[in-house]
């Protein structure tokens, strides 16, 4: 009987001390809603994919962030709004989550009433919805470097530099080809509104999801001879589309492609018909800056790179999960050296984000010179301003043919700023002020 | 089985078969709202309980049209849509509606719109009458997406669902919106118990099994499919709403696309026919075989579940 008791005093000792020490091994822990198979399988495999692989260099190199170690797992949602809900329910009872990062508009929209009550950030890089840049209604969620409304107006400003000039948009003709998703659809009341301003043609023609039958839509696009075609596209609908557009005789270099549109997994598949072809974007591809290189030195010379095929390493899905890893990292960081060194809360982290600035002084520190320009997201900003460039692509690769840009953000907050405000309304939600957002829940 | 069900009626009560029922009945009951708002998990709630819910419920709609009046019908998520589009506009233009009448006056929309879609009915039968309910599928999606009014000029054209309250008791928690959800499916699954038990659901089976027969016997055709059409659209459209205020919160109307009336018809053949029972278990079990396909679209959790039927 006492030796029995003794012994189950002595495993009950056992089992404290070895949940004492799981619990002081402090873990950061990033809920990955992934995908890797069906129609958007090559922006999935490649940003993940870079994701991870800036956590694992962070982890190897670092032995994590100040001594908190990065953890992730992943679920696979096809890009499907049902499939990612469930996989957030699956893993949202995990531990010391950092961030959401879906990556698709449709599973962000579903999330964001979940992730308020978590109180968990939510990070939409390069696309989300527009209004919830406004953080005064939307406390936890982030569509970091560039919401939809200011890659729209990057894009228009550039068409005027290559035009001469914003007043010489005047009686020109724009053609917008969008994907047939809430993504999408983002940008038709904001490519209205510029139009207006400058004085434009403005046609916007949908393309079903996913879009691999483009036919009818480029026939319509010749008929309407316009000087410019948007490619708003998606997956597998931008090489569709530029192949159309060659049967249908119109000129790649008149076809400027948005954020989503911008990979060579977009112009490999097809061929010559891209050559010419620009596109936006917020980080630059190719395998040159120093941040790439060492994650080819350390994490895939170890064995632990996450690409299969390596030739996709610095490309652009790979380098914007690189970047989207160190607008992470950096959060976690910033929120650390207010809270202290240890496994932070979701809000925690979420004043992180809206601490984040990076000038292009740290961007070059953290290695990341030329790949992204900077980034200063506050409590109300959460977009934080984002720089643009375009590249175009000679058959083989992306070469930079412009500066970075800046979007017109001055124009664009009040059209952001009163979408938010009606969804306040309708919610019920009150505005939040910038005391309300150091209020920070740490338990 | 229209004679069966008339001899059914007539037999002594069978008290010990009775009280199986009750029984069975009782226990249910306790599941539902005892043992599962008090310990099942969030996850089990939320990314199980709440789709199956909502889709058996649709089953069971579709099943009254087509199962026992013999209408094939592929329009099954327009009416889904038709509902849940119909709830948001009511309860965001009606100021103070209560929850259970925005849920009716979005039933009776659909009512209404399947009443439109089912006039074909009248002169089409089988694949015919499938392939004209195919206009009701993509008119639906075309007319949410092309008019920004139905889901109040947002830009990207998806709805949130509202605050859930019933008598002033908020019901946005899992299990708030499961209570909500399970109380209307049985609500619903009794009324069509009983309707296919009375004498329309005996005129919806003469009509099935040969329609020539039932007009010499007096049924009125005409009326019987067109209320056929009316009262499953009632029912599809009601779990619209519960697919979109209780599972996803928030709905575009490519969600709701001809995959999702694969997936309903494929739970009612695959369950049976004229089987309100078959609705429930399908669901079940493609929502537990969907981990072992991950691999392909929705419609494959329907394939699984023939697949694990056959075994």
């Amino acid at each position: 009987m006492t030796f029995f008791s003794h012994l189950r005093k002595a495993a009950i000792a056992t089992a404290f001390v070895l949940g004492a020490t799981a619990v002081h091994a402090e873990e950061q822990y990033f809920p990955l809603q992934s995908y890797r198979v069906g129609p958007y399988a090559a922006g999935g495999t490649g940003f993940f994919g870079g994701f991870i692989d800036y956590l694992n260099l962070i982890n190897i190199r670092d032995g994590g962030v100040n001594g908190a170690k990065l953890a992730w797992s992943e679920g696979e949602t096809q890009y499907e709004v049902e499939k990612g809900v469930e996989v957030y329910e699956r893993l949202k009872s995990n531990p010391g989550i950092a961030a959401w990062n879906p990556l698709s508009v449709g599973i962000a929209y579903a999330m964001i009433d979940r992730i308020t009550d978590d109180k968990v950030p939510l990070i939409t890089i390069n696309h989300g919805r527009t209004d919830t840049t406004d953080g005064r209604v939307f406390p936890y969620v982030f569509p970091l470097l560039l919401n939809p409304y200011s890659e729209t107006s990057g894009i228009v400003n550039y068409i005027a530099s290559k035009e001469g000039g914003l007043d010489k948009l005047k009686g020109k003709n724009i053609v917008v080809l969008y994907h047939g998703s809430p993504y999408g659809k983002e940008t038709i009341p904001i490519y209205e509104l510029l139009s207006q301003k400058y004085g434009f043609e403005l046609s916007q023609i949908e393309v079903p999801h996913p879009g691999n039958e483009q036919q009818a839509q480029w026939l319509t696009i010749r008929r309407e001879h316009p000087d410019y075609v948007v490619l708003r596209g998606w997956g597998v609908m931008n090489p569709v589309a530029l192949k159309t557009a060659q049967k249908t005789g119109f000129p790649a270099d008149h076809i400027i492609g948005n954020v989503w549109s911008n990979s060579e997994e977009d112009v490999i598949p097809a061929g010559d018909a891209a050559k010419g072809y620009t596109a936006i974007t917020t980080q630059a591809s190719g395998e040159r800056y120093p941040v790439v290189q060492e994650i080819v030195k350390t994490v895939y010379g170890d064995g632990k790179g996450n690409l299969e095929d390596k030739s996709r390493i610095g490309s652009v899905y790979h380098n914007l999960g690189i970047v989207n890893g160190i607008l992470n990292v950096e959060a976690v960081r910033i929120a650390q050296a207010k809270f202290g060194n240890r496994t932070l809360t979701g809000d925690e982290v979420r004043w992180g984000f809206e601490h984040l600035k990076l000038d292009p002084a740290r961007v070059e520190a953290l290695g990341a010179k030329d790949l992204f320009h900077s980034i200063n997201v506050s409590w109300d900003n959460h977009e934080g301003d984002g720089y643009v460039t375009f590249q175009q692509w000679d058959g083989k690769k992306w070469n930079v043919v412009s500066d970075w840009i800046a979007p017109d953000w001055k124009l664009l907050r009040p059209i952001i700023e009163k979408s938010s405000e009606a969804y306040a309304k309708e919610k019920g939600i009150k505005i939040r002020t910038a005391e309300d957002a150091d209020a920070v829940v740490s338990n | 089985m229209a004679v069966q069900a008339l001899d059914a009626a007539r037999l002594p009560v069978d008290w010990a078969k009775l009280v199986q029922k009750l029984a069975l009945a009782t226990a249910l009951f306790v599941v539902a709202y005892g043992v599962v708002p008090a310990y099942a998990s969030g996850y089990l709630v939320e990314a199980i309980l709440l789709p199956f819910l909502a889709l058996s419920l649709a089953a069971v709609g579709l099943n009254l049209l087509t199962g026992y009046c013999g209408q094939l019908s592929l329009g099954s998520s327009a009416f889904m849509a038709v509902g849940a589009f119909g709830a948001y506009n009511f309860n965001l233009r009606v100021e103070g509606l209560p929850l259970a009448v925005t849920m009716i006056l979005a039933g009776i929309s659909a009512a209404g719109f399947g009443v439109v879609f089912g006039l074909p009915s009248l002169r089409l039968r089988g694949f015919y009458l499938a392939v004209s309910t195919l206009a009701a599928q993509f008119f639906v999606q075309w007319a949410l997406t092309k008019f920004g009014w139905f889901s109040n000029d947002n830009p990207s054209g998806v709805i949130s669902a509202p605050h859930l309250a019933v008598a002033g008791l908020s019901l946005d928690s899992a299990t708030g919106r499961y209570l909500l959800s399970v109380t209307t499916v049985m609500v619903l699954t009794a009324l069509v118990w009983r309707l296919v038990n009375s004498a329309t659901g005996r005129n919806f089976i003469a009509v099935r099994d040969n329609e020539t027969a039932a007009r010499v016997i007096g049924v009125p055709v005409l009326r019987t499919k067109l209320l056929a059409f009316a009262i499953s659209s009632f029912i599809i459209g009601i779990a619209g709403v519960l697919w979109a205020f209780t599972y996803l919160r928030t709905v575009e109307p490519a969600g709701f696309n001809l995959d999702r009336s694969f997936q309903i018809l494929f739970i009612i053949i695959i369950g049976g026919l004229a089987s309100i029972r078959g609705a429930f278990w399908v669901r079940r079990s493609s929502l537990s075989s969907r981990s072992f396909c991950p691999g392909s679209a929705h419609s494959c959790s329907a394939a699984c579940s023939i697949r694990a039927f056959s075994t």
